[in-house]
């Protein structure tokens, strides 16, 4: 079977070399990469602008960030036909393509983050490590702790006031050089798209900065509503049992509310500038009208009306911005907005990568995508619903693990 | 015993050192750069011309083509293909290409996919033709462009190829290429196109396609080439090339092109 033909239908005149060959995975590809931008840029507002409100959610954002970082690529590892030559991309990269400078954005801003995270943890690794060097008769689970935590201090235990100012610095300077390069990362990502001129729907100088939008709109979204369902599952963990090594009851204040409504804030800000954008770029087609608009305004209007205008502008957009704006905000209504905010950013990549698709280069017969969800084999496992799933599900299992050694809640002195 | 700041720097020079590519300190081959530097690269560029008047859809190219180049005959993809346009006196367009017209047209119903079959009656045609299609080996190859690890190269004499062995298998060449011609072997699973027949053509023979049209519709020459009848027709004649909105400068063109050639 020709890769693509298994999940596509065609109407009409259609190539017939043509399938919908970018599956779902690519959709997830700028959609996690998204998320990884998004909540970088979140962490930052509070290290570089010093937005105060935001000082609990951005230690977390930027942990959540490091996690979501390992997921990104994996979507295109799943997409490759040859997975293992994907290192080619590094060894041969051929620059006059997008794709080719994947390797050095992700490393580059992969490093920022890492080292980010070092200067802001640096303390807790000293305060770990250094007890349990002096203690005698360690545990099994207490030397692997030592080693770890020994070993991500990387020999630093200076520790006094003066050179954690230092480090403070430090962290306002990477958050500073993060930013760009997270909207790097991911205009970039919006590039990729942007350039391709052979596709009617793609090819748009708007869609980096679109991309761009939307991912800090959904970054910001993901992180808010993980931090809302973790503060929430402590606080009930702490009231079902109580064990004496637990934090306090009234430590434990769950969630704050003027955290989620400072966040809502800046994510209806840039939910403003994501709208407006893509408004702009809908409203110039229609009215410049050149050749393709025929075929694109029936992809549009007719073929994926219920994907664009229902499930991406109204579910997605519309209804989560007067859930916000709405005075009174609850932990409830936030979590419904929040997790139509994040459906709706899923909503527009897949407008975006599949939508591109859904016509023929013949401008005169349309493509069909069906998702496999039972795969069958390992193709349709990868390049279906159960690749999708276990893509979106890695970063918050890799959180999980990130947070015993970066931890994100009760750290006795924070920056 | 080094300390850390020495450390440090050894480390930083040695992931430097490693940064560059294996390619930057590749020595310079005599042969490679008397190539670079002589004004003319290459005395051929090779071009092809299809007669759209001569066509009449038998397939036989495509099937050629198929055998030729080791496409798996069942698979619905193909190096070459030959489209069919009816346009009606209403001024409806309906076109097909079944297959890929592997084995011709053999029924005057339009294939609208998804099982659908239109009958057009006779009388309602106002004009009908065939149209062979086959890699355009542009001047500017957006495949080529968008491939993230050069696996996918022009040649001197202006074909463009694809290294089976390098291809990562992205699909980005496939997105790129306007004319809808790139697609994925079904063994190699690599990105995989028409070549001009480069094994053939480079030892003087004819693409595999030109040499099984029964009605000379399709010929291959080198522009360059004053004297070859394929460049005097180009030269002299009214042709045209495909899609040349996308500033790719196609390279196979077409005697007797319609305005509603997809």
């Amino acid at each position: 079977m020709v890769h693509g033909e298994l999940w596509t239908l065609k109407e009409l005149f259609v190539y017939p070399n043509e399938y919908i060959y970018w599956s779902i995975q690519i959709v997830m590809y700028p959609f996690m990469t998204g998320l990884v931008a998004g909540a970088f840029v979140l962490s930052s507002l509070y290290h570089v602008f010093g937005i105060k409100e935001l000082k609990d959610i951005a230690r977390f954002a930027l942990v959540f960030s490091f996690a979501l970082l390992f997921a990104a690529p994996m979507p295109i590892v799943l997409h490759l036909q040859h997975p293992f030559r994907g290192i080619n991309v590094m060894m041969t990269p051929h620059f006059t393509s997008a794709i080719a400078a994947f390797g050095i954005v992700f490393f580059t801003y992969g490093t920022i983050v890492a080292s980010e995270l070092w200067f802001l943890y640096r303390k807790h690794f000293v305060e770990v490590a250094l007890p349990l060097k002096e203690k005698k008769d360690k545990s099994l689970t207490e030397w692997i702790k030592f080693i770890v935590f020994y070993t991500l201090t990387l020999g630093v235990y200076d520790i006094s006031e003066e050179s954690l100012k230092r480090d403070e610095k430090a962290i306002k300077i990477l958050a500073g050089v993060g930013i760009p390069v997270a909207c790097f990362l991911h205009g970039y990502a919006g590039f990729i798209f942007g350039s391709v001129k052979a596709n009617a729907l793609w090819m748009t100088p708007l869609m980096p900065v679109i991309f761009i939008m939307s991912a800090i709109v959904s970054g910001i979204a993901l992180c808010l509503l993980t931090y809302i369902i973790v503060m929430e599952l402590r606080k009930i963990k702490v009231k079902s049992h109580r064990k004496p090594w637990m934090p306090k009851l009234e430590d434990v204040k769950g969630v704050e509310m003027s955290v989620i409504r400072i966040t809502a804030k800046y994510l209806l800000l840039f939910m403003v500038f994501a709208i407006t954008l893509e408004l702009l770029d809908l409203v110039f087609r229609g009215y410049t009208a050149v050749r393709h608009w025929d075929i694109l305004r029936t992809v549009i209007y007719n073929k994926d009306f219920t994907n664009i205008f229902i499930l991406q502008y109204t579910f997605g957009n519309l209804i989560p911005f007067i859930i916000f704006l709405i005075p009174g905000l609850t932990i409830r209504r936030a979590i419904i907005g929040l997790v139509l905010v994040i459906m709706g950013v899923f909503m527009m990549r897949w407008n975006v990568v599949i939508g591109g698709q859904a016509f023929s280069l013949t401008l005169s017969g349309y493509m069909e995508y069906i998702v496999p969800i039972i795969p069958h084999d390992w193709e349709t496992f990868k390049e279906g619903m159960g690749g999708a799933v276990s893509i979106f599900v890695m970063p918050f299992v890799l959180f999980w693990v990130f947070a015993k050694i970066f931890p994100v809640f009760n750290l006795k002195e924070s920056h | 015993m080094i300390n850390r700041r020495e450390f440090l720097k050894n480390t930083v020079k040695g992931i430097a050192g490693l940064a560059v590519p294996l390619a930057a300190i590749e020595i310079i081959n005599p042969r490679k750069l008397h190539a670079a530097n002589s004004s003319e690269k290459s005395k051929v560029r090779w071009v092809f011309l299809v007669d759209t008047y001569k066509c009449v859809g038998c397939g036989f190219c495509v099937k050629a083509c198929k055998n030729e180049n080791e496409i798996p005959y069942d698979a619905n993809v193909t190096r070459t293909w030959v489209e069919r346009y009816v346009l009606t006196k209403e001024g409806r367009l309906f076109a097909d290409s079944p297959k890929g017209a592997r084995d011709g047209f053999i029924t005057t119903k339009i294939d609208r996919g998804l099982g659908n079959f239109q009958d057009i009656k006779k009388e309602d045609i106002k004009k009908a033709f065939f149209v062979p299609k086959l890699c355009n080996q542009c001047e500017n190859p957006p495949c080529v462009q968008v491939c993230p690890v050069g696996a996918t190269y022009q040649t001197d004499d202006g074909v463009v190829l694809v290294d089976r062995t390098w291809c990562i298998g992205c699909g980005y060449c496939i997105m790129a290429c306007p004319y809808g011609v790139r697609f994925f072997h079904p063994k190699y699973h690599t990105a995989e196109k028409c070549n001009f027949c480069y094994h053939r053509i480079t030892k003087g023979m004819k693409t595999a396609c030109v040499q099984a049209c029964p009605f000379g519709a399709r010929m291959i020459g080198n522009i360059k080439d004053p004297n070859d009848p394929v460049t005097k027709i180009i030269t002299t004649e009214r042709v045209g090339v495909l899609k040349s909105e996308y500033g790719t400068k196609p390279q196979v063109y077409y005697i007797g092109l319609d305005e509603e050639v997809r």
